[in-house]
Protein backbone atom coordinates (compact mmCIF):
# COMPACT_ATOMS: atom_id res chain seq x y z
CA UNK A 1 0.00 0.00 0.00
CA UNK A 2 1.15 3.50 -0.79
CA UNK A 3 1.69 5.39 2.46
CA UNK A 4 2.25 8.74 0.73
CA UNK A 5 -1.35 9.99 1.01
CA UNK A 6 -1.50 9.04 4.69
CA UNK A 7 1.56 11.08 5.67
CA UNK A 8 0.48 13.94 3.46
CA UNK A 9 -2.95 13.97 5.10
CA UNK A 10 -1.51 13.92 8.63
CA UNK A 11 0.90 16.71 7.72
CA UNK A 12 -1.88 18.83 6.23
CA UNK A 13 -4.15 18.28 9.26
CA UNK A 14 -1.36 19.10 11.71
CA UNK A 15 -0.29 22.28 9.94
CA UNK A 16 -3.91 23.37 9.59
CA UNK A 17 -4.72 22.70 13.24
CA UNK A 18 -1.67 24.56 14.55
CA UNK A 19 -2.33 27.44 12.16
CA UNK A 20 -5.96 27.68 13.17
CA UNK A 21 -5.09 27.56 16.88
CA UNK A 22 -3.03 30.69 16.32
CA UNK A 23 -5.53 32.40 14.02
CA UNK A 24 -8.82 31.13 15.39
CA UNK A 25 -8.24 31.64 19.11
CA UNK A 26 -8.08 35.45 18.94
CA UNK A 27 -11.12 35.50 16.66
CA UNK A 28 -13.07 33.23 19.01
CA UNK A 29 -12.02 35.30 22.01
CA UNK A 30 -13.07 38.51 20.32
CA UNK A 31 -16.42 36.99 19.35
CA UNK A 32 -17.04 35.78 22.89
CA UNK A 33 -16.16 39.04 24.64
CA UNK A 34 -17.10 41.78 22.20
CA UNK A 35 -20.11 44.05 22.44
CA UNK A 36 -19.45 45.33 18.92
CA UNK A 37 -22.27 45.58 16.42
CA UNK A 38 -20.02 43.92 13.86
CA UNK A 39 -20.20 40.66 15.80
CA UNK A 40 -23.04 39.03 13.78
CA UNK A 41 -21.24 39.83 10.54
CA UNK A 42 -17.97 38.31 11.74
CA UNK A 43 -19.86 35.33 13.13
CA UNK A 44 -21.57 34.79 9.79
CA UNK A 45 -18.30 34.98 7.88
CA UNK A 46 -16.63 32.42 10.12
CA UNK A 47 -19.64 30.10 9.82
CA UNK A 48 -19.93 30.33 6.02
CA UNK A 49 -17.66 27.33 5.30
CA UNK A 50 -20.13 25.20 7.29
CA UNK A 51 -23.07 25.90 5.05
CA UNK A 52 -21.51 26.40 1.62
CA UNK A 53 -21.17 23.39 -0.67
CA UNK A 54 -17.46 22.46 -0.80
CA UNK A 55 -17.54 23.01 -4.56
CA UNK A 56 -18.59 26.64 -4.12
CA UNK A 57 -15.84 27.21 -1.59
CA UNK A 58 -13.37 25.32 -3.78
CA UNK A 59 -14.34 27.26 -6.88
CA UNK A 60 -13.79 30.68 -5.28
CA UNK A 61 -10.60 29.54 -3.59
CA UNK A 62 -9.37 28.35 -6.97
CA UNK A 63 -10.17 31.76 -8.44
CA UNK A 64 -8.68 33.63 -5.47
CA UNK A 65 -5.50 31.57 -5.27
CA UNK A 66 -4.83 31.21 -8.99
CA UNK A 67 -1.62 32.69 -10.44
CA UNK A 68 -3.63 35.48 -12.12
CA UNK A 69 -5.24 36.64 -8.87
CA UNK A 70 -3.51 39.21 -6.60
CA UNK A 71 -3.00 36.65 -3.80
CA UNK A 72 -1.86 33.85 -6.10
CA UNK A 73 0.30 36.20 -8.15
CA UNK A 74 2.00 37.60 -5.06
CA UNK A 75 2.71 34.06 -3.81
CA UNK A 76 4.11 33.09 -7.18
CA UNK A 77 6.42 36.14 -7.11
CA UNK A 78 7.51 35.34 -3.59
CA UNK A 79 8.09 31.61 -3.77
CA UNK A 80 8.19 30.78 -7.44
CA UNK A 81 5.40 28.29 -6.85
CA UNK A 82 1.69 28.55 -7.62
CA UNK A 83 -0.79 28.32 -4.76
CA UNK A 84 -3.19 26.20 -6.76
CA UNK A 85 -2.45 22.51 -7.14
CA UNK A 86 0.25 22.72 -4.45
CA UNK A 87 0.55 21.71 -0.81
CA UNK A 88 0.77 25.37 0.27
CA UNK A 89 -2.50 26.04 -1.53
CA UNK A 90 -4.10 23.10 0.26
CA UNK A 91 -3.00 24.55 3.61
CA UNK A 92 -4.55 27.93 2.77
CA UNK A 93 -7.78 26.25 1.65
CA UNK A 94 -7.86 24.06 4.77
CA UNK A 95 -7.35 27.06 7.04
CA UNK A 96 -10.47 28.56 5.54
CA UNK A 97 -12.77 25.57 5.32
CA UNK A 98 -11.87 24.30 8.80
CA UNK A 99 -12.11 27.75 10.43
CA UNK A 100 -15.58 27.25 11.94
CA UNK A 101 -14.52 23.98 13.53
CA UNK A 102 -11.86 25.84 15.51
CA UNK A 103 -13.71 29.11 16.17
CA UNK A 104 -17.13 27.86 17.19
CA UNK A 105 -16.18 25.46 20.03
CA UNK A 106 -13.65 27.97 21.34
CA UNK A 107 -16.07 30.88 21.20
CA UNK A 108 -18.75 28.96 23.06
CA UNK A 109 -16.20 27.80 25.65
CA UNK A 110 -15.05 31.38 26.24
CA UNK A 111 -18.63 32.60 26.29
CA UNK A 112 -19.61 29.98 28.85
CA UNK A 113 -17.08 31.48 31.27
CA UNK A 114 -19.22 34.60 31.62
CA UNK A 115 -17.87 37.81 33.12
CA UNK A 116 -17.11 36.28 36.50
CA UNK A 117 -13.56 35.01 36.03
CA UNK A 118 -12.59 38.11 34.06
CA UNK A 119 -13.83 40.47 36.77
CA UNK A 120 -12.13 38.33 39.39
CA UNK A 121 -8.85 38.48 37.46
CA UNK A 122 -9.14 42.25 36.97
CA UNK A 123 -9.86 42.76 40.67
CA UNK A 124 -6.60 40.89 41.33
CA UNK A 125 -4.80 43.40 39.12
CA UNK A 126 -4.38 41.03 36.16
CA UNK A 127 -4.32 42.77 32.78
CA UNK A 128 -6.78 41.56 30.11
CA UNK A 129 -3.93 39.64 28.43
CA UNK A 130 -2.93 37.98 31.70
CA UNK A 131 -6.58 37.15 32.35
CA UNK A 132 -6.75 35.49 28.94
CA UNK A 133 -3.54 33.48 29.28
CA UNK A 134 -3.79 32.48 32.94
CA UNK A 135 -7.55 32.24 33.44
CA UNK A 136 -9.57 31.99 30.24
CA UNK A 137 -7.34 29.49 28.44
CA UNK A 138 -6.92 26.99 31.29
CA UNK A 139 -10.62 27.24 32.15
CA UNK A 140 -11.50 26.49 28.52
CA UNK A 141 -9.39 23.34 28.28
CA UNK A 142 -12.36 21.23 27.17
CA UNK A 143 -13.24 23.73 24.48
CA UNK A 144 -9.67 23.60 23.17
CA UNK A 145 -9.69 19.82 23.11
CA UNK A 146 -12.97 19.76 21.17
CA UNK A 147 -11.82 22.46 18.76
CA UNK A 148 -8.49 20.77 18.07
CA UNK A 149 -10.05 17.37 17.46
CA UNK A 150 -12.84 18.72 15.25
CA UNK A 151 -10.42 20.78 13.19
CA UNK A 152 -7.96 17.94 12.79
CA UNK A 153 -10.52 15.32 11.83
CA UNK A 154 -12.49 17.64 9.60
CA UNK A 155 -9.34 18.54 7.70
CA UNK A 156 -8.60 14.84 7.24
CA UNK A 157 -12.10 14.21 5.94
CA UNK A 158 -12.50 17.10 3.51
CA UNK A 159 -12.76 16.07 -0.13
CA UNK A 160 -14.49 18.56 -2.41
CA UNK A 161 -12.44 21.65 -1.67
CA UNK A 162 -9.21 19.66 -1.78
CA UNK A 163 -10.06 18.18 -5.15
CA UNK A 164 -10.88 21.56 -6.68
CA UNK A 165 -7.97 23.53 -5.25
CA UNK A 166 -5.33 20.81 -5.11
CA UNK A 167 -6.24 18.24 -7.68
CA UNK A 168 -4.59 14.88 -7.36
CA UNK A 169 -0.82 15.22 -7.43
CA UNK A 170 1.03 12.41 -5.63
CA UNK A 171 3.20 13.70 -2.80
CA UNK A 172 1.81 17.19 -3.20
CA UNK A 173 -1.96 17.23 -2.97
CA UNK A 174 -3.02 13.62 -3.06
CA UNK A 175 -4.49 13.17 0.43
CA UNK A 176 -6.29 10.08 1.72
CA UNK A 177 -9.78 11.13 0.72
CA UNK A 178 -8.63 11.80 -2.87
CA UNK A 179 -6.68 8.55 -2.97
CA UNK A 180 -9.77 6.58 -1.88
CA UNK A 181 -11.85 8.26 -4.58
CA UNK A 182 -9.27 7.41 -7.21
CA UNK A 183 -8.98 3.80 -6.05
CA UNK A 184 -12.75 3.42 -6.32
CA UNK A 185 -12.86 5.08 -9.74
CA UNK A 186 -10.21 2.68 -10.98
CA UNK A 187 -11.96 -0.27 -9.31
CA UNK A 188 -9.04 -1.01 -6.98
CA UNK A 189 -11.32 -1.86 -4.09
CA UNK A 190 -8.65 -3.56 -1.97
CA UNK A 191 -6.63 -0.33 -1.72
CA UNK A 192 -9.80 1.69 -1.17
CA UNK A 193 -10.73 -0.68 1.66
CA UNK A 194 -7.32 -0.38 3.31
CA UNK A 195 -7.42 3.40 3.38
CA UNK A 196 -11.10 3.63 4.31
CA UNK A 197 -10.86 1.10 7.11
CA UNK A 198 -7.78 2.93 8.31
CA UNK A 199 -9.75 6.19 8.49
CA UNK A 200 -12.62 4.53 10.33
CA UNK A 201 -10.25 3.03 12.89
CA UNK A 202 -8.30 6.25 13.26
CA UNK A 203 -11.44 8.36 13.78
CA UNK A 204 -12.77 5.87 16.31
CA UNK A 205 -9.53 5.89 18.30
CA UNK A 206 -9.40 9.69 18.30
CA UNK A 207 -12.96 9.92 19.60
CA UNK A 208 -12.28 7.36 22.35
CA UNK A 209 -9.25 9.37 23.36
CA UNK A 210 -11.26 12.59 23.42
CA UNK A 211 -14.03 11.17 25.56
CA UNK A 212 -11.48 9.63 27.91
CA UNK A 213 -9.68 12.96 28.23
CA UNK A 214 -12.95 14.79 28.75
CA UNK A 215 -13.63 12.67 31.81
CA UNK A 216 -10.30 13.76 33.23
CA UNK A 217 -11.25 17.42 33.17
CA UNK A 218 -13.54 18.21 36.07
CA UNK A 219 -16.79 19.63 34.68
CA UNK A 220 -16.25 23.07 36.25
CA UNK A 221 -13.01 23.42 34.30
CA UNK A 222 -14.44 24.72 31.08
CA UNK B 1 -21.51 42.21 69.61
CA UNK B 2 -17.88 41.56 70.10
CA UNK B 3 -14.56 42.92 71.09
CA UNK B 4 -13.97 46.04 69.10
CA UNK B 5 -10.28 46.08 68.29
CA UNK B 6 -8.47 49.36 68.24
CA UNK B 7 -8.34 50.01 64.55
CA UNK B 8 -5.02 51.37 63.38
CA UNK B 9 -5.15 54.88 62.05
CA UNK B 10 -5.34 55.09 58.29
CA UNK B 11 -1.58 55.14 57.94
CA UNK B 12 -1.84 52.87 54.91
CA UNK B 13 -4.21 55.00 52.92
CA UNK B 14 -2.40 57.72 51.13
CA UNK B 15 -5.60 59.52 50.34
CA UNK B 16 -8.32 60.95 52.45
CA UNK B 17 -11.66 60.29 50.84
CA UNK B 18 -13.52 58.37 48.21
CA UNK B 19 -15.77 60.75 46.30
CA UNK B 20 -18.66 59.17 44.43
CA UNK B 21 -20.70 61.60 42.43
CA UNK B 22 -22.39 59.89 39.52
CA UNK B 23 -25.53 58.77 37.79
CA UNK B 24 -26.01 55.33 36.33
CA UNK B 25 -29.14 54.27 34.49
CA UNK B 26 -29.97 50.69 33.54
CA UNK B 27 -33.10 49.34 31.90
CA UNK B 28 -34.96 48.72 35.14
CA UNK B 29 -32.89 50.54 37.68
CA UNK B 30 -31.17 53.85 38.31
CA UNK B 31 -28.49 54.82 40.79
CA UNK B 32 -27.77 58.43 41.67
CA UNK B 33 -25.14 59.09 44.32
CA UNK B 34 -23.33 62.14 45.55
CA UNK B 35 -21.40 61.27 48.64
CA UNK B 36 -17.90 61.34 50.02
CA UNK B 37 -16.71 58.75 52.51
CA UNK B 38 -13.44 58.99 54.44
CA UNK B 39 -10.94 56.37 53.36
CA UNK B 40 -10.34 54.80 56.70
CA UNK B 41 -11.97 52.08 58.72
CA UNK B 42 -15.08 50.30 57.55
CA UNK B 43 -17.96 51.98 55.81
CA UNK B 44 -21.06 49.82 55.51
CA UNK B 45 -23.16 50.22 52.40
CA UNK B 46 -26.53 49.22 53.71
CA UNK B 47 -29.95 48.86 52.17
CA UNK B 48 -32.64 46.46 51.07
CA UNK B 49 -31.97 44.17 48.14
CA UNK B 50 -32.37 46.10 44.91
CA UNK B 51 -31.38 49.38 46.54
CA UNK B 52 -28.20 49.62 44.48
CA UNK B 53 -25.54 48.54 46.97
CA UNK B 54 -23.74 46.12 44.69
CA UNK B 55 -24.02 48.44 41.68
CA UNK B 56 -22.41 51.21 43.71
CA UNK B 57 -19.54 48.91 44.64
CA UNK B 58 -19.15 47.73 41.06
CA UNK B 59 -19.01 51.29 39.81
CA UNK B 60 -16.20 52.04 42.25
CA UNK B 61 -14.33 48.93 41.06
CA UNK B 62 -14.84 49.85 37.41
CA UNK B 63 -17.14 46.95 36.50
CA UNK B 64 -20.05 49.29 35.83
CA UNK B 65 -19.60 52.50 33.92
CA UNK B 66 -21.67 55.45 35.16
CA UNK B 67 -23.46 57.47 32.49
CA UNK B 68 -22.18 60.65 33.98
CA UNK B 69 -20.12 61.84 36.92
CA UNK B 70 -16.94 61.08 38.77
CA UNK B 71 -15.33 58.52 41.03
CA UNK B 72 -12.26 59.90 42.76
CA UNK B 73 -10.16 58.05 45.31
CA UNK B 74 -8.01 60.60 47.09
CA UNK B 75 -5.88 62.17 44.39
CA UNK B 76 -6.63 59.47 41.79
CA UNK B 77 -9.48 60.05 39.39
CA UNK B 78 -10.82 56.62 38.48
CA UNK B 79 -13.73 57.83 36.43
CA UNK B 80 -14.71 61.20 35.05
CA UNK B 81 -17.21 61.48 32.23
CA UNK B 82 -16.20 65.11 31.62
CA UNK B 83 -12.62 64.20 30.72
CA UNK B 84 -13.45 60.71 29.39
CA UNK B 85 -11.35 59.17 32.14
CA UNK B 86 -12.14 55.53 32.82
CA UNK B 87 -9.28 53.71 34.53
CA UNK B 88 -9.65 49.99 33.78
CA UNK B 89 -10.48 47.83 36.81
CA UNK B 90 -7.08 46.15 36.98
CA UNK B 91 -5.35 49.51 37.44
CA UNK B 92 -7.67 50.84 40.15
CA UNK B 93 -6.07 49.12 43.13
CA UNK B 94 -9.57 48.31 44.36
CA UNK B 95 -9.73 44.82 45.84
CA UNK B 96 -13.19 43.45 45.12
CA UNK B 97 -14.35 40.40 47.02
CA UNK B 98 -17.33 38.80 45.33
CA UNK B 99 -20.27 37.30 47.12
CA UNK B 100 -19.75 34.06 45.15
CA UNK B 101 -15.96 34.22 45.79
CA UNK B 102 -14.99 33.43 42.17
CA UNK B 103 -11.97 31.40 43.18
CA UNK B 104 -10.17 30.04 40.14
CA UNK B 105 -11.14 26.37 39.90
CA UNK B 106 -8.09 25.41 37.84
CA UNK B 107 -5.75 26.47 40.65
CA UNK B 108 -5.48 25.14 44.18
CA UNK B 109 -5.69 27.49 47.16
CA UNK B 110 -1.96 28.27 47.07
CA UNK B 111 -2.24 28.95 43.33
CA UNK B 112 -5.13 31.36 43.89
CA UNK B 113 -3.12 33.23 46.50
CA UNK B 114 -0.03 33.28 44.27
CA UNK B 115 -2.07 34.73 41.39
CA UNK B 116 -2.82 37.74 43.60
CA UNK B 117 0.55 37.98 45.34
CA UNK B 118 2.42 38.09 42.02
CA UNK B 119 0.45 41.19 41.09
CA UNK B 120 0.49 42.94 44.46
CA UNK B 121 0.92 46.67 44.55
CA UNK B 122 4.55 47.42 45.26
CA UNK B 123 3.91 50.40 47.50
CA UNK B 124 1.04 49.09 49.57
CA UNK B 125 0.88 47.05 52.62
CA UNK B 126 3.30 46.47 55.37
CA UNK B 127 2.19 42.85 55.34
CA UNK B 128 3.10 39.81 53.28
CA UNK B 129 1.73 36.43 52.29
CA UNK B 130 2.71 34.83 55.58
CA UNK B 131 0.80 37.47 57.55
CA UNK B 132 -2.34 36.91 55.50
CA UNK B 133 -2.06 33.12 55.68
CA UNK B 134 -1.70 33.32 59.45
CA UNK B 135 -4.45 35.89 60.02
CA UNK B 136 -6.99 33.85 58.04
CA UNK B 137 -5.66 30.45 59.11
CA UNK B 138 -5.15 29.34 55.52
CA UNK B 139 -2.14 27.09 56.09
CA UNK B 140 -4.18 23.84 56.28
CA UNK B 141 -6.01 24.74 53.06
CA UNK B 142 -3.08 25.60 50.80
CA UNK B 143 -2.92 22.27 48.93
CA UNK B 144 -6.69 21.87 48.62
CA UNK B 145 -8.58 22.17 45.34
CA UNK B 146 -11.04 25.05 45.53
CA UNK B 147 -13.91 22.70 44.69
CA UNK B 148 -13.42 20.80 47.93
CA UNK B 149 -13.65 23.85 50.21
CA UNK B 150 -16.66 24.61 52.39
CA UNK B 151 -18.50 27.92 51.99
CA UNK B 152 -16.72 29.54 54.91
CA UNK B 153 -13.33 28.31 53.74
CA UNK B 154 -13.97 29.70 50.27
CA UNK B 155 -14.74 33.11 51.78
CA UNK B 156 -11.53 33.03 53.81
CA UNK B 157 -9.45 32.16 50.74
CA UNK B 158 -11.20 34.84 48.68
CA UNK B 159 -10.54 37.46 51.34
CA UNK B 160 -6.91 36.38 51.62
CA UNK B 161 -6.51 36.48 47.85
CA UNK B 162 -7.94 39.99 47.69
CA UNK B 163 -5.80 41.22 50.59
CA UNK B 164 -2.65 39.89 48.89
CA UNK B 165 -2.98 42.38 46.04
CA UNK B 166 -2.49 45.04 48.76
CA UNK B 167 -5.44 47.09 47.54
CA UNK B 168 -5.93 50.72 48.48
CA UNK B 169 -9.52 50.03 49.20
CA UNK B 170 -11.34 46.79 49.94
CA UNK B 171 -14.76 46.34 48.36
CA UNK B 172 -16.62 43.51 50.08
CA UNK B 173 -19.88 42.54 48.41
CA UNK B 174 -21.96 40.76 51.05
CA UNK B 175 -19.16 38.33 51.86
CA UNK B 176 -21.32 36.46 54.36
CA UNK B 177 -24.67 36.47 52.61
CA UNK B 178 -24.25 33.06 50.99
CA UNK B 179 -23.38 31.37 54.29
CA UNK B 180 -25.64 29.70 56.78
CA UNK B 181 -25.87 31.30 60.17
CA UNK B 182 -23.49 28.82 61.79
CA UNK B 183 -20.82 29.21 59.10
CA UNK B 184 -21.18 32.97 59.45
CA UNK B 185 -20.25 32.73 63.10
CA UNK B 186 -17.14 30.76 62.07
CA UNK B 187 -15.87 33.31 59.62
CA UNK B 188 -16.89 36.55 61.36
CA UNK B 189 -13.89 36.60 63.73
CA UNK B 190 -11.52 36.11 60.77
CA UNK B 191 -13.13 38.89 58.80
CA UNK B 192 -13.18 41.22 61.76
CA UNK B 193 -9.58 40.37 62.66
CA UNK B 194 -8.34 40.86 59.10
CA UNK B 195 -10.12 44.19 58.67
CA UNK B 196 -8.50 45.61 61.78
CA UNK B 197 -5.16 43.85 61.37
CA UNK B 198 -4.48 45.06 57.83
CA UNK B 199 -6.20 48.41 58.21
CA UNK B 200 -7.29 48.76 54.60
CA UNK B 201 -10.16 51.20 54.07
CA UNK B 202 -13.22 49.10 53.35
CA UNK B 203 -16.62 49.48 51.75
CA UNK B 204 -18.73 46.66 53.10
CA UNK B 205 -22.01 45.88 51.39
CA UNK B 206 -24.53 44.24 53.66
CA UNK B 207 -28.20 43.91 54.29
CA UNK B 208 -27.67 42.47 57.73
CA UNK B 209 -27.87 45.18 60.36
CA UNK B 210 -26.10 43.02 62.94
CA UNK B 211 -23.04 42.70 60.71
CA UNK B 212 -23.09 46.43 60.12
CA UNK B 213 -23.35 47.20 63.82
CA UNK B 214 -20.49 44.86 64.51
CA UNK B 215 -17.95 46.09 61.95
CA UNK B 216 -18.82 49.40 60.55
CA UNK B 217 -17.53 52.73 61.72
CA UNK B 218 -19.80 54.49 59.27
CA UNK B 219 -22.95 53.67 57.39
CA UNK B 220 -24.12 54.68 53.98
CA UNK B 221 -27.82 53.97 53.68
CA UNK B 222 -29.13 53.37 50.18
CA UNK B 223 -32.76 53.27 49.27
CA UNK B 224 -34.10 52.77 45.74
CA UNK B 225 -30.86 53.89 44.13
CA UNK B 226 -30.43 57.02 46.24
CA UNK B 227 -28.25 57.79 49.25
CA UNK B 228 -30.73 58.32 52.03
CA UNK B 229 -28.26 59.13 54.77
CA UNK B 230 -24.73 58.52 55.88
CA UNK B 231 -22.85 58.99 59.11
CA UNK B 232 -21.33 57.23 62.09
CA UNK B 233 -22.99 53.89 62.78
CA UNK B 234 -24.34 54.58 66.30
CA UNK B 235 -26.09 57.77 65.25
CA UNK B 236 -27.48 56.13 62.12
CA UNK B 237 -28.90 53.25 64.11
CA UNK B 238 -30.66 55.60 66.50
CA UNK B 239 -32.32 57.71 63.86
CA UNK B 240 -35.98 56.83 63.81
CA UNK B 241 -36.60 58.50 60.46
CA UNK B 242 -34.29 55.98 58.76
CA UNK B 243 -35.95 52.94 60.17
CA UNK B 244 -38.34 52.27 57.32
CA UNK B 245 -35.28 51.84 55.13
CA UNK B 246 -33.51 49.67 57.66
CA UNK B 247 -36.30 47.17 58.01
CA UNK B 248 -39.29 46.88 60.23
CA UNK B 249 -37.77 44.92 63.07
CA UNK B 250 -34.30 46.28 62.98
CA UNK B 251 -34.79 49.47 64.95
CA UNK B 252 -32.64 49.64 68.03
CA UNK B 253 -29.58 51.16 69.57
CA UNK B 254 -25.87 50.50 69.43
CA UNK B 255 -24.17 50.93 72.79
CA UNK B 256 -20.48 51.06 73.59
CA UNK B 257 -19.57 49.04 76.66
CA UNK B 258 -16.74 47.51 78.61
CA UNK B 259 -16.37 43.88 79.68
CA UNK B 260 -16.72 43.68 83.48
CA UNK B 261 -16.42 39.97 84.21
CA UNK B 262 -17.37 36.62 82.80
CA UNK B 263 -18.68 33.35 84.11
CA UNK B 264 -17.21 30.43 82.17
CA UNK B 265 -19.58 27.92 83.78
CA UNK B 266 -22.70 29.77 82.72
CA UNK B 267 -21.06 31.08 79.55
CA UNK B 268 -22.11 34.61 80.36
CA UNK B 269 -20.28 37.92 80.17
CA UNK B 270 -21.30 41.06 82.01
CA UNK B 271 -20.82 44.33 80.22
CA UNK B 272 -20.88 47.78 81.75
CA UNK B 273 -22.80 50.19 79.59
CA UNK B 274 -22.59 53.65 81.10
CA UNK B 275 -23.37 52.45 84.63
CA UNK B 276 -25.80 49.67 83.76
CA UNK B 277 -24.76 46.04 83.81
CA UNK B 278 -25.97 43.89 80.98
CA UNK B 279 -25.50 40.11 80.80
CA UNK B 280 -24.78 38.79 77.32
CA UNK B 281 -23.66 35.45 75.89
CA UNK B 282 -19.98 34.72 76.50
CA UNK B 283 -17.54 37.02 74.75
CA UNK B 284 -14.00 35.86 74.32
CA UNK B 285 -11.25 38.39 74.85
CA UNK B 286 -9.68 40.30 77.70
CA UNK B 287 -11.54 41.94 80.59
CA UNK B 288 -11.86 45.68 80.23
CA UNK B 289 -12.15 45.24 76.48
CA UNK B 290 -14.39 47.58 74.56
CA UNK B 291 -17.43 45.96 73.03
CA UNK B 292 -20.39 47.12 71.02
CA UNK B 293 -23.81 45.90 72.00
CA UNK B 294 -26.63 46.17 69.57
CA UNK B 295 -29.99 46.02 71.27
CA UNK B 296 -32.93 45.78 68.92
CA UNK B 297 -36.09 47.59 69.93
CA UNK B 298 -38.13 44.45 69.38
CA UNK B 299 -36.02 42.61 71.98
CA UNK B 300 -36.77 45.11 74.73
CA UNK B 301 -39.91 44.87 76.86
CA UNK B 302 -41.03 47.41 79.47
CA UNK B 303 -42.50 46.86 82.94
CA UNK B 304 -43.92 49.46 85.31
CA UNK B 305 -42.63 47.62 88.41
CA UNK B 306 -39.67 45.30 88.94
CA UNK B 307 -40.86 41.88 87.86
CA UNK B 308 -40.34 38.83 90.10
CA UNK B 309 -39.80 35.24 89.06
CA UNK B 310 -38.80 36.06 85.54
CA UNK B 311 -36.26 34.42 83.26
CA UNK B 312 -35.04 37.66 81.76
CA UNK B 313 -31.53 38.45 83.08
CA UNK B 314 -31.40 42.13 82.36
CA UNK B 315 -33.84 44.31 84.27
CA UNK B 316 -32.70 47.88 83.87
CA UNK B 317 -34.41 50.75 85.75
CA UNK B 318 -34.97 53.92 83.78
CA UNK B 319 -37.31 56.71 82.81
CA UNK B 320 -39.63 56.71 79.85
CA UNK B 321 -38.66 59.68 77.70
CA UNK B 322 -40.99 59.57 74.74
CA UNK B 323 -43.50 57.45 72.88
CA UNK B 324 -43.78 57.74 69.11
CA UNK B 325 -46.05 55.90 66.70
CA UNK B 326 -44.29 52.96 65.08
CA UNK B 327 -44.02 52.49 61.34
CA UNK B 328 -46.93 50.08 61.38
CA UNK B 329 -50.38 50.64 62.91
CA UNK B 330 -50.70 49.19 66.39
CA UNK B 331 -47.03 49.62 67.32
CA UNK B 332 -45.33 52.25 69.44
CA UNK B 333 -41.62 53.08 69.76
CA UNK B 334 -40.52 53.95 73.29
CA UNK B 335 -37.28 55.70 74.21
CA UNK B 336 -36.04 54.98 77.74
CA UNK B 337 -33.29 56.82 79.60
CA UNK B 338 -31.09 54.44 81.63
CA UNK B 339 -28.16 55.62 83.79
CA UNK B 340 -26.38 57.38 81.00
CA UNK B 341 -27.49 55.67 77.78
CA UNK B 342 -30.82 55.42 76.05
CA UNK B 343 -32.52 52.30 74.84
CA UNK B 344 -35.40 51.75 72.44
CA UNK B 345 -38.33 49.47 72.92
CA UNK B 346 -40.97 48.42 70.47
CA UNK B 347 -44.35 47.91 72.08
CA UNK B 348 -47.87 47.22 70.98
CA UNK B 349 -50.36 50.02 71.33
CA UNK B 350 -52.43 47.62 73.42
CA UNK B 351 -49.61 47.26 75.97
CA UNK B 352 -49.07 51.01 76.15
CA UNK B 353 -52.74 51.59 76.90
CA UNK B 354 -53.06 48.77 79.39
CA UNK B 355 -49.99 49.88 81.39
CA UNK B 356 -50.92 53.54 81.04
CA UNK B 357 -47.43 54.37 79.81
CA UNK B 358 -46.61 58.04 79.49
CA UNK B 359 -43.41 60.10 79.24
CA UNK B 360 -41.79 60.76 82.61
CA UNK B 361 -42.84 57.43 84.16
CA UNK B 362 -40.34 55.16 85.87
CA UNK B 363 -40.06 51.88 84.01
CA UNK B 364 -37.89 48.78 83.85
CA UNK B 365 -36.41 47.78 80.53
CA UNK B 366 -36.23 44.00 80.13
CA UNK B 367 -33.67 42.56 77.73
CA UNK B 368 -33.29 38.83 77.19
CA UNK B 369 -29.67 37.69 77.18
CA UNK B 370 -30.36 35.34 74.32
CA UNK B 371 -31.53 38.24 72.16
CA UNK B 372 -27.95 39.23 71.49
CA UNK B 373 -26.75 38.02 68.15
CA UNK B 374 -23.59 36.20 67.26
Amino acid sequence: MDHGPVWLTLLLATVTTVGLLLLGTPVAYWLARTKSRAKPVVEAVTALPLVLPPTVLGFYLLVALGPLSPVGGFWLELTGEALTFSFSGLVVASLIYSLPFMVQPLASAFEALGDGPFEAAASLRASPLAAFVHVAVPLSARGFLTAIVLTFTHTIGEFGVVLMVGGNIPGETRVVSIAIYEHVETLRYAEAHALSAGLVLFSFLVLVLVYALNRRFPPHVG
Amino acid sequence: MSVDPCRPASSLSDFAALAMDFRLQRADFGLVVRVEVPLEGVTAVFGASGSGKTTLLRAVAGFERPDQGRVVAGTDTWFDSATHTDVPPHRRAAGFMFQDTRLFPHLDVAGNLAFAARRARADGGGFDRADVVTALDLEPLLRRRTGSLSGGERQRVALGRTLLTRPRILLLDEPLAALERERKADILPYLEGALSRFGIPTLYVSHDIDEVARFADRMLLLSAGRVQAHGPTPQMLERLDLQPAMGRFEAGVLLAGRVLRRDPRLHLTWVDVGGDEIAVPEITGAGGAEVRLRIRARDVALATCRPEGISIRNVLPGTLLELTPGDAPGFVEALVQLHSVRIRSRLTLAAVEELGLAPGMSVFALVKTVSFGV
